[in-house]
């Protein structure tokens, strides 16, 4: 692998934040739909982060089922039951 | 209360941070967990199993039995979710027809859909095969072929898709995915070979030419089809149960 690891570490500035406040974000909404499409953007910067540390086949599945398939299948429960969490 | 576990959290939180100074620093090859078998299979895997990602080498090959069972897994869970959801309507004779002009279909969602699809399914199947080479595989072929079929039933409705892959068919194929994968396995024991050792196959595929080593690469591609196969099913048949609340009915 040719690319230089320390040339990403600007990245960090950006994503590492982003993961920390989607991750306090989905927790905090009492909607549960919103927060399940928030979890979806933590799922995303995660995989952002895999690929920033070069390991390309775990950011695939993040990607994959993270950001893609679990937040259907989150939003399709979440239109089931009660809407609005309770704490 | 809630000061108190505020409190216990920042502490804990301060307690890992410290620990995580100690940790070596990223990507160093001598660090601890690097140090047994990684120098191994980075030198080796390549001339052993003729795939260049050894990532996939690692997975399918070498740790084969985790991934087996990871399949098993999926495999469960999409059982699991069948049992506690699933309702049937055979003793209430209630009659579910797809509604063909349901007010809320939208024309460019539907026609959107129409054309996307068939590009992520496409795109699934060169992931499966070219997991050997670039990232991806069965598990991420399988998810997106899955995917490609929620978004279907996302934008018609769930009646549509399942007109068109029946609920049965969805389980029986699930658990032939896995099948594949421990017939794979179980045809090497039958070739004198250790189980899931996919180079005992080129006793049988030597007539077109496969020596053990590109065997290691052949069956590793077989191991993927069928993962891929389960994943895209327990996707699928975990969306309608999900979406539908286990009456299969209309879907979201």
């Amino acid at each position: 692998m040719n690319l230089d690891p320390g040339l990403l570490w600007q990245f960090d500035f950006l994503i590492i934040p982003m993961v920390i406040i989607c991750a306090v974000a989905a927790l905090t909404f009492r909607d549960l739909i919103t927060s399940a499409v928030v979890f979806g953007a933590y799922s995303f910067f995660m995989c952002l982060l895999w690929t920033e540390m070069l390991a390309v086949d775990v950011a695939f599945t993040e990607a994959a089922v993270g950001a893609g398939v679990s937040t259907v299948l989150f939003l399709g429960t979440a239109l089931h039951i009660k809407r609005r969490a309770k704490d | 209360m809630k000061l108190v576990s505020l409190l216990v959290t920042l502490l804990l939180g301060a307690l890992l941070l410290t620990a995580a100074a100690d940790f070596p620093s990223w990507g160093d090859p001598h660090s601890p967990a690097s140090l047994h078998v990684s120098d191994y299979y980075i030198e080796n895997s390549l001339e052993q199993t003729a795939v260049p990602n050894f990532v996939t080498s690692i997975l399918a090959d070498y740790r084969g039995y985790d991934t087996m069972f990871e399949t098993t897994v999926i495999f469960c869970a999409g059982l699991t979710v069948l049992t506690l959801l699933r309702r049937s309507h055979r003793k209430e004779k209630k009659v579910v027809t797809p509604r063909p002009n349901r007010e809320d279909q939208d024309l460019i969602l539907t026609s959107a859909a129409r054309m996307i699809a068939p590009m992520m399914q496409i795109f699934a199947l060169y992931v499966v095969a070219h997991g050997h080479h670039s990232p991806g595989g069965g598990f991420q072929g399988g998810v997106i072929l899955g995917a490609s079929f929620i978004l279907l039933a996302l934008s018609y409705d769930l009646q549509t898709v399942l007109g068109r892959l029946k609920e049965r068919v969805a389980l029986i194929m699930s658990g032939i995915g896995v099948a594949i994968y421990a017939g794979i396995g179980a045809g090497c024991l039958l070739l004198g070979g250790n189980f899931l050792d996919y180079g005992v196959w080129s006793k049988v595929l030597g007539v077109f030419g496969v020596t053990p080593v590109t065997a290691r690469s052949h069956g590793m591609l077989g191991v993927e089809i069928g993962v891929a196969i389960t994943v895209m099913y327990i996707m699928f048949s975990l969306y309608a149960d999900l979406s539908s609340g286990g009456e299969m009915d209309e879907g979201l």
